[in-house]
């Protein structure tokens, strides 16, 4: 049976990974090397590093990060971040990277889903959506933002999700800008809403704070996987603990 | 007996580092090339793969790779196919169109059926139900987990050329070969001790 997915994500600013609160107040967490190897000896079954620096210098040494993991980590990740054109996914994936995630660009240029997909294939490429919930005349909607939060861009969440399918996403990373930081819960409603509309793997993102957490993401929420970043780096909860939970509750888990 | 060369074939689709990485953490060294004439001097050969299923047969043919191949598995020498690469050994396949493979094993490729809440690329990790014994899965037991990331999966005309299945929306061939020949759909350089253990395996086989 397929197994749910625990994924560590790895913020990474300047070639050093880094957690803030709803994108801001970074604080240093560590080296992105040593950190994958210490996530994939604790049995994550996946990894998410995600490129957070604005300079050309940032963008340089996550390549050579990217390339240093594939050489010493035997397991899948995604490498996200940064990513505008159909050269920079290249890259990353010539450096090791098994998926490449976009974000941003996948809103400014549409077209680079299908790029990225027909020259690596569904299964490499990702786009993350990050929506916040904002009150407009018809009510409450998921509003896509971009540009880490900053930007609205005046899609909603689940339409977008089903466009980036048609072009060619073989996985949707769905990052709650509400939950996010806060530790209070993912956003469920919104994951299963997008869950049940695309036929591909969605990862849920954003207000991991314990296991239990996880747990409802996966179960009420459909996600095939769960992103955390907080719990994990500042060991509150294992990798071990959190699955080992997640496999006593019934959830289909690789121990 | 000549020594040991392991060539992991380059085609010119993405990244091999990782499966020479790999072989290389287990003690055996291999060397990646897109030469025929490199191939034919190898004892054993993995044939890796990402991407598209036509581009990939196209490139093999075009570079003349797939003589060296079709060579090298005449002389029963160890071979072994990664992910594309195990789709690439069969007759044909149903990606995109309807495409000839190199046609070493009899059958052919397909797309996963979509089922309700089945989500297509079947990707992460799933179980192993181990059907034959042969030397790449010695000290696998059935329950073992490796990643899989595939929409399309191997449908071979003798069932008996399966030596592992996984299920996902019913059974589909994980693991396909003999004790020289074989292939899996997963990707052992991506299973950690697991699949590392399965590549050290491999590198093992006498040639």
């Amino acid at each position: 049976m397929l197994k749910a997915r625990i994924i560590p994500c790895l913020d990474v600013h300047e070639g050093r990974v880094v957690k803030g609160v709803n994108f801001l107040n970074l604080k240093d967490a560590g080296d992105p090397v040593k950190i994958a190897r210490r996530y994939e000896e604790q049995g994550a079954d996946e990894l998410i590093f995600l490129d957070i620096s604005a300079s050309q210098q940032g963008r340089a040494i996550m390549i050579e990060i990217v390339s240093k993991v594939s050489e010493q980590i035997f397991m899948p990740f995604t490498v996200g971040g940064g990513i505008s054109s159909l050269e920079d996914a290249t890259r990353l994936i010539q450096a090791g990277a098994e998926k490449v995630s976009i974000n941003s660009s996948a809103v400014k240029n549409p077209d680079l889903v299908n790029q990225i997909s027909e020259r690596f294939g569904k299964c490499a490429t990702v786009v993350n959506i990050d929506p916040k919930r904002v009150k407009n005349r018809h009510g409450v909607v998921w509003e896509v933002h971009i540009n880490g939060g900053r930007v609205p861009t005046g899609k909603e969440a689940v339409a977008w999700a089903c466009e980036v399918e048609s072009r060619g996403a073989g996985e949707i990373v769905l990052t709650s800008m509400d939950a996010d930081g806060t530790k209070n819960g993912y956003d469920v409603e919104m994951t299963r809403a997008v869950a049940e509309r695309v036929g591909v793997p969605v990862v849920a993102s954003g207000g991991a704070g314990c296991p239990e957490h996880l747990y409802e993401i996966l179960t009420v929420g459909k996600a095939s996987a769960a992103l955390a970043a907080s719990i994990f780096h500042y060991d509150e909860f294992g990798i071990q603990t959190t699955k080992k939970y997640l496999a006593a509750k019934g959830v289909p888990i690789r121990l | 007996m000549a020594e040991r060369n392991i060539v992991l074939v380059d085609y010119g689709m993405g990244n091999l580092r990782s499966v020479q990485k790999a072989l290389e953490k287990t003690g055996f060294p291999a060397s990646i090339s897109a030469d025929p004439q490199q191939l034919s001097e190898a004892t054993h050969v993995i044939l890796p793969g990402v991407g598209a299923f036509r581009d990939a047969i196209e490139k093999i043919t075009q570079t003349g790779l797939h003589e060296a191949l079709k060579d090298h598995w005449a002389k029963d020498k160890p071979f072994l196919g990664i992910c594309l690469g195990l789709q690439l050994l069969f007759e044909w396949s149903h990606e995109g169109g309807k495409f000839p493979g190199l046609g070493f094993f009899k059958g052919e490729v397909v797309h996963f059926t979509p089922q309700a809440e089945m989500k297509i690329p079947h990707m992460g990790w799933n179980d192993l139900q181990v059907t034959k014994n042969i030397p790449l899965l010695d000290g696998c037991p059935s329950g073992s987990s490796v990643y899989f990331v595939h929409s399309y999966f191997a449908v071979p005309e003798d069932p008996a050329l399966v030596a592992a299945w996984c299920d996902y929306g019913g059974p589909f061939a994980a693991v396909v070969g003999d004790n020289r020949r074989m292939a899996t759909q997963f990707h052992p350089e991506k299973s950690q001790r697991t699949g590392l253990e399965m590549l050290q395996r491999f590198a093992q086989i006498p040639w």
